[in-house]
């Protein structure tokens, strides 16, 4: 797929909160035989922060570099699975903050961990029909895993905004995209429940990979990239193995992967994870360059996007923190102080 | 905070958006509508850059209703550099390394949550401005 008119991004920010809980402090607590944690340590948000203030950091991080006056963005879109509000948009509020509203398209998304990827979809869409100018799509997340169950290693916080423009204006083309979806039930949350569940190893071989890589093939076949043509390659990362395995199938060597696999320091940022990954990408890439960048959301499906990146890149990688800013600026916590912040000490 | 102010005040709480006088100048926040230091009317919107310094701060620990799980907690005295004086939460820092004339930066963070089935009201925080790691 590829929208009517040439677009692509024009300003992008990343946010990752500063607290991280290491691998150790939960297998210290719920010990399993010894074994490492999937990722050594992952991104906890602070007791004033939820997907609404994470989204309007990095949605005001994309609008720096991208310079424009925020009254011209046509849409705001939030793909997310921590909504604040099971009934009341967080795209509003977003919208507000950075001063879009009024006239402009609201609306919250759901599928996953592909919501902020469906979301950035839609925005090329919208772009490139002409029906607006810019469109801001943001994946965030602040995810919530069963204690003691295996995704409470790596449930974790943050996300990207990437703001779609016309290409000539962009920092990195958009050469195509392909989404690969079927029913497939690997892991759900129904109304009202605090924690999702999951079919444990399904969660891998007909879930991940066949999605991931379906949608990463078809896109490579579409574009006519082999690839050992691509800079950068970045996929959904709900843990250090899953995305380094994907690579792998693909013929991708570690430094294909390098720039944007961040599970390892922060764990899984869900509807963040792959945005996020690919905005440390955009912050490290020189001009010219391919990146192939993969979600994939449970339930099932996956999003490829083909980016090309432009010579303005340069000069707007340091108008706004790095994802290095943000995971550089760590404070480790313990898991007393985890339980505080994720509100599971009852006060009353 | 009811509806109705939650919604009147939403521009200066998410958005920094207070008012500059458009006789003698002054820089207004929060917004007053009449200028305290001409008395004329000062209806213009002036949305500040939310940078700043903390020009004084008290360690809070008996806190008020709906924000006693932040305690400790830092509230400032934060100058913007445009001028103004405002009251704020500090975030994302350790109270043993606040000073006087910190520099700092707005943030738009949870105030507080009318319990588990209100309103959550969101709105300007203040934190230190973060390093930069070196350019790539
Ligand atoms: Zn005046």
């Amino acid at each position: 797929m590829r929208p009517a008119l040439p677009v692509g991004i024009v300003g992008y920010g990343g946010y990752v909160p500063r607290y991280r809980l290491p691998a150790s402090e939960i297998s210290r607590l719920w010990p399993s035989g010894g074994e490492d944690g999937p990722v050594s340590s992952k991104a906890v948000p602070g007791l004033d922060e939820d997907t609404v203030t994470m989204s309007i950091e990095a949605a005001r991080n994309a609008l720096d570099r991208a310079g424009i006056d925020p009254a011209q963005i046509g849409a705001v879109w939030v793909g997310s699975e921590s909504h604040p509000y099971a009934v009341k948009p967080t795209s509003t509020i977003v919208a507000e903050a950075i001063g879009a509203v009024p006239h402009v398209l609201a609306a919250d998304w759901q599928f996953a961990c592909k919501a902020g990827t469906e979301a950035l979809q839609a925005a090329l869409g919208l772009v490139g029909s002409g029906m607006v100018r810019y469109g801001l799509a943001i994946g965030m997340d602040a995810a919530q895993g069963k204690p003691s169950d295996a995704l409470e290693y790596t449930a974790a916080a943050g996300g990207a905004a990437i703001l779609v423009g016309p290409a000539e204006e962009a920092v990195a083309r958009c050469e195509g995209s392909v989404s690969y979806v079927t029913d497939t039930p690997d892991f759900w949350r129904r109304p009202g429940r605090t924690y999702p569940e999951h079919a444990g190893r399904f969660t891998g071989q007909p879930a991940y990979f066949a999605h991931s890589l379906a949608a990463a093939r078809e896109l490579l076949a579409e574009l006519g990239w082999r690839p050992d043509e691509l800079a950068h390659a970045v996929f959904h990362q709900p843990n250090v193995r899953f995305p380094t395995q994907a690579g792998q199938q693909l013929g991708l060597s570690r430094q294909q992967m390098a720039l944007g696999l961040l599970s390892p320091e922060i764990g899984n940022a869900y509807a963040g994870s792959s945005l996020l990954g690919l905005v440390a990408a955009l912050d490290g890439a020189a001009p010219e360059q391919r990146i192939l960048q993969v979600s994939f959301g449970s339930g099932a499906g996956s999003d490829a996007f083909g980016w090309i990146t432009t010579p303005l890149l340069p000069e707007r990688q340091q108008l706004a923190s790095t994802v290095r800013d943000y995971i550089a600026r760590q404070r480790q916590i313990d898991y007393a102080t985890y339980l505080r912040y994720r509100g599971q000490i009852v006060m009353e | 905070m009811s509806s109705s102010s939650h919604w009147r005040t939403r521009r200066q709480r998410l958005a920094l958006v207070g008012e500059q006088c458009p006789h003698c100048q002054a820089m207004l926040f929060p917004p007053r509508d009449i200028c305290p230091s001409c008395h004329g009317p000062a209806k213009e919107p002036y949305h500040y850059g939310g940078v700043g310094s903390v020009y004084s701060f008290s360690e809070v620990y008996t806190a008020p209703d709906a924000y006693e799980h932040y305690a400790p907690y830092v509230v400032a005295l934060v100058q913007l550099e445009e001028g103004p004086l405002l009251t704020a939460q500090l975030t994302d820092v350790e109270p043993e390394d606040v000073y006087v004339g910190m520099p700092v930066e707005m943030v738009t963070r949870r105030l507080r949550a009318e319990g588990p089935e209100g309103l959550i009201s969101y709105g300007y925080k203040f934190r230190p401005v973060p390093e930069r790691v070196a350019a790539h």
